[in-house]
């Protein structure tokens, strides 16, 4: 099955990330193919490599970056979110004139069409949210 | 926007917003969803229950709380060929509303001499409860 994953809250706080990664992974481990995930609302802070959670945690960004890592998944953080909670990547850092970017490895910056485009695509769209 | 991978397919789109239009921005952010999505063509529709239901309230003033009034941008969804809102009854009710206290949101007919015809249905919460069934992608804010 073509599944998409939209994830609406930060890491931490609320569960949504941590049960969006282990559908994620549980989704392809069972061979199905999972087109995107789209981050968005607060969910846009789970693509910061600035994270820095005490050792003996989980480390719910480099989870993920490993995870798109291993089965090239596209990991989409929403510009206009993002924009609104600090989460920027070169690009955006120069057109914004910022001082410096924090976007984690494996994730992309892009607009809410990829969020719609993959509601198009996808069998499932399956959120993740509070 | 990547047509060559879209085009031709319409699925059936609905946005179910639950929440206050302020004390949070899963209003705000839900509504920008839904414009950007219209731009794809899709067949798109918009729900309101629960607290949601004061999204949609005339004469809002955020002047007090300092924080953006977007009331005013869903005026745009008829803009946008969105041409289906429907609010749960029940949730209006409960919280002492009809649909008199909600904007007159209206849409332009194209196949109507482009006549002004209202957007939002009033439904019952069974009538929402098949709405809902027979969405394809279904997005919770």
């Amino acid at each position: 099955m073509k599944l998409a994953v939209l994830v609406n809250e930060g890491p931490y706080t609320h569960q949504a990330s941590d049960s969006a990664f282990h559908f994620t992974t549980a989704a392809l481990e069972q061979g199905h193919e999972v087109i995107r995930v789209f981050f968005y609302h607060d969910g846009v802070n789970n693509g910061t490599r600035l994270t820095t959670p005490p050792q003996d945690d989980r480390h719910i960004t480099d989870r993920w970056s490993d995870l798109a890592r291993r089965h090239d998944l596209d990991l989409v953080v929403c510009v206009a979110a993002a924009q609104r909670r600090g989460v920027v990547d070169e690009d955006e850092q120069r057109r914004n004139g910022k001082d410096a970017n924090n976007i984690a490895e494996g994730f992309r910056i892009s607009g809410l069409g990829q969020l719609i485009e993959a509601g198009i695509q996808a069998d499932r769209m399956v959120a993740f949210g509070d | 926007m990547s047509e060559e991978f879209t085009s031709g397919t319409v699925k059936k789109f609905l946005y179910v917003n639950r929440r206050a239009p302020h004390g949070s921005n899963y209003a705000q952010e839900g509504l920008e969803v839904a414009l950007i999505g219209a731009a794809f063509e899709q067949d798109v529709a918009m729900a309101y229950l629960d607290d949601g239901v004061f999204q949609l309230k005339s004469g809002q003033d955020t002047g007090k709380i300092g924080t953006k009034n977007f009331s005013a941008t869903y005026r745009a969804l008829g803009d946008y060929d969105v041409k289906r809102v429907y609010v749960e009854r029940e949730s209006l009710e409960r919280r002492g509303l009809s649909q008199e206290d909600l904007m007159p949101l209206v849409y332009k007919d194209e196949d109507d001499d482009w006549e002004e015809k209202p957007l939002i249905h009033v439904v019952s919460a069974e009538e929402m409860r098949r709405i809902i069934d027979e969405s394809d992608v279904i997005l919770n804010f």
